[in-house]
């Protein structure tokens, strides 16, 4: 199966305080990968890393088969921050402009043509939010912002699609929704890294964990994760995992 | 000016089925507000182009062409001060001033509407700062060389040096972010003031330096206009051709990080921007104040634009209103151009956030 991230021997560290220690992994192509680890552990930087806008200090990246800090087609890749509920609070853009940023990486310097447009309106309709497309952002709930960052990487056309804690400040009702249109995504064949606290959300959804603090404790399929230690050697306490149901 | 961006083709098929048919009167009424903003500033541009050729060393029968184009605009002022019963617009340094503060209004807008958005709404008041001291390095330099370039020029080559210099410091800074802003703003300033005291001990400064502060129309040279034309066509074109780049990156620089757009350098390209509007901006305005066009309109747009695209066109024309209107009021009272703009394009603001349905504040407060 083709390789889509593939990490090696990666240590990052901001000034003297090491973030990411000797971290080795793989992502492949159409595979749903959950990073799972306490506060600070590494998770927002690790990711930074996969998608090749922070250079390890040691190790190497790979991204689509090239280093991943001189990858240069970023249109492949979907990303949506941490917080990013909090975008446009301020800031007067309508769904349609926020969903339309994920053709610039396409166009460059052009203009959009009318095939940009149509992705664009797709890429609404898919996420379910076609009837918002004019409404401001800030007139949007917390689950219907992260549907129209979600569908600003669709419009892009992204194999890859990276999301951290992209569920924070969402009620839980759109975040199960939103959980299973990753879950169609997925299907559909895109790649995800998700960044997630909550274990029980993540192992429902994802198929394969990276269970990391500082150090990776643990990568492999969700169910070699629910019977290793490694949790609780991450979160240097007793963890497990309790079923419970988000009502 | 042309943002290729978000036009649906909803928006597409409508021109199609015809202008009127596919707008509602408040576009229909933005739309006219806009091209009429935009019609004053090619007008305006005009006659700096003008009042520049009749001059220059053109072939035969150009500058004569020239002149006679550039009479229509002093007949047209004849006619005016006729009407409103003045003796201000027959004079060409107040067509000058008008032309230079129509430019500002939409240029200083244009950059601030990105500005604002990314909460850097003080680096215009700090690069301000800094284009003082640029013109305070000119008085002296000029005192001592003899040497007969642009003053402002010098101050434009100061500020957008301060503008890099407080980009590479906030990049090197673990403080936040408005530490350095603030550093650099009363450092500027600190050495303005000292330049200028150090200054007249020895040399003779023939400008007053608190029109420099405060603005005034008198201060508005051939040659500030001219550069204010030049970076007036620059900045708008810079903006139409990277608009797309500019909103990414201020909407969410990671994920344009992500998209690999080259984020560092937009940033770089807006600061730079900024200080050549706020050079320009500085003669009509004062420094104290240059910072209001680039923040007031944008902030009045903000309050009751639906999309970052209206935000924009709305500003501009927020923004050359009130300078219109604002020098209106100077000329007519005698008073300083630049505390009668900001307070007009204040009172825009206080209308729009009147009238606003965007209750919870279009701009958030820190």
């Amino acid at each position: 199966m083709r390789t889509v991230v593939d990490v090696r021997d990666v240590t990052f560290a901001y000034g003297e305080k090491v973030a990411v220690e000797d971290v080795s992994l793989s992502v492949d192509a159409g595979s749903f990968l959950g990073l799972i680890g306490p506060n600070g552990s590494g998770k927002t930087t690790l990711l930074h890393l996969m998608l090749g806008i922070k250079r390890p200090d040691s190790g190497h990246v790979e991204l689509f088969g090239e280093p991943a800090d001189a990858f240069e087609d970023g249109e492949r890749i979907g990303y949506v921050s941490q917080r990013s509920t909090d975008r446009g609070e301020a800031m007067p853009t309508t769904v349609r402009e926020v969903v339309t940023m994920g053709r610039f990486a396409h166009v460059g310097r052009g203009r959009l043509s009318a095939t940009d447009h149509e992705i664009v309106a797709d890429a609404l309709e898919t996420v379910e939010i076609g009837d918002l497309a004019d409404r401001r952002l800030s007139q949007l709930s917390g689950g219907q912002r992260q549907r129209t960052f979600i569908a600003r990487a669709l419009a892009s056309e992204a194999d890859l699609l990276a999301l951290d804690e992209p569920t924070v400040g969402v009620d839980a009702d759109s975040r199960e929704r939103f959980y299973d249109l990753l879950d169609d995504l997925n299907r559909g064949g895109i790649t995800i890294v998700l960044i997630e606290h909550d274990i029980d959300v993540l192992t429902k959804h994802v198929d394969s964990v990276a269970c990391i603090n500082r150090q990776l404790y643990h990568h492999g399929d969700t169910v070699s994760f629910l019977e290793s230690d490694a949790l609780a050697e991450a979160y240097g306490a007793a963890h497990g995992v309790v079923e419970h149901d988000h009502p | 000016m042309s943002l290729d961006t978000d036009e649906s083709p909803a928006v597409k098929t409508g021109l199609e089925a015809g202008w009127l048919a596919s707008h509602t009167t408040r576009e229909r009424v933005e739309l006219l507000a806009v091209a009429a903003t935009g019609a004053i500033a090619v007008a305006m541009l005009a006659f700096i182009v003008l009042d520049w050729l009749r001059f220059a060393p053109l072939p035969a029968g150009l500058d004569a062409t020239a002149a006679t184009l550039f009479e229509q605009f002093m007949i047209a002022g004849m006619w005016l001060d006729f009407y409103l019963g003045t003796n201000v617009f027959r004079f060409t340094f107040v067509w000058r001033s008008i032309a230079t503060g129509a430019l500002v209004g939409v240029v200083a807008p244009v950059v601030g509407v990105f500005l604002v958005h990314r909460q850097m709404a003080l680096i215009g008041e700090t690069l301000a700062h800094t284009a003082f001291a640029g013109v305070a390095v000119g008085l002296i330099f000029i005192a001592l060389t003899g040497w007969t370039g642009s003053l402002l020029f010098v101050a434009l080559v100061v500020s957008a040096l301060g503008a890099l210099g407080l980009q590479w410091l906030t990049d090197r800074t673990d403080l936040y972010g408005d530490v350095p802003i603030a550093i650099v703003l009363s450092g500027s300033f600190a050495v303005g003031t000292l330049l200028i005291s150090w200054g007249r001990d020895f040399a003779a400064i023939a400008i007053d330096v608190e029109d420099f502060l405060f603005g005034s129309l008198a201060i508005v040279t051939v040659e500030g206009s001219r550069l204010v034309a030049v970076l007036s066509v620059v900045v708008v074109a810079v903006v139409a051709l990277f608009y797309k780049q500019l909103l990414f990156t201020t909407f969410d620089a990671q994920a344009a990080r992500v998209a690999r757009l080259e984020v560092d350098r937009y940033n770089t390209l807006l600061i730079v921007m900024t200080a050549v509007v706020v050079v320009g901006a500085m003669q009509i305005l004062g420094v104290i104040l240059v910072a209001a066009m680039l923040v007031v309109p944008v902030a009045a747009a903000s309050q009751v634009a639906r999309s970052f695209r209206e935000t924009l066109y709305l500003s501009i024309v927020v923004g050359q209103v009130s300078v219109l209107a604002g020098l209106g009021i100077s000329i007519g009272a005698s008073l300083p151009p630049g505390g009668s703009i900001v307070v007009v394009a204040i009172a825009f603001y206080l209308l729009a956030v009147a009238f606003s349905d965007h209750s919870t504040g279009a701009i958030s407060v820190h």
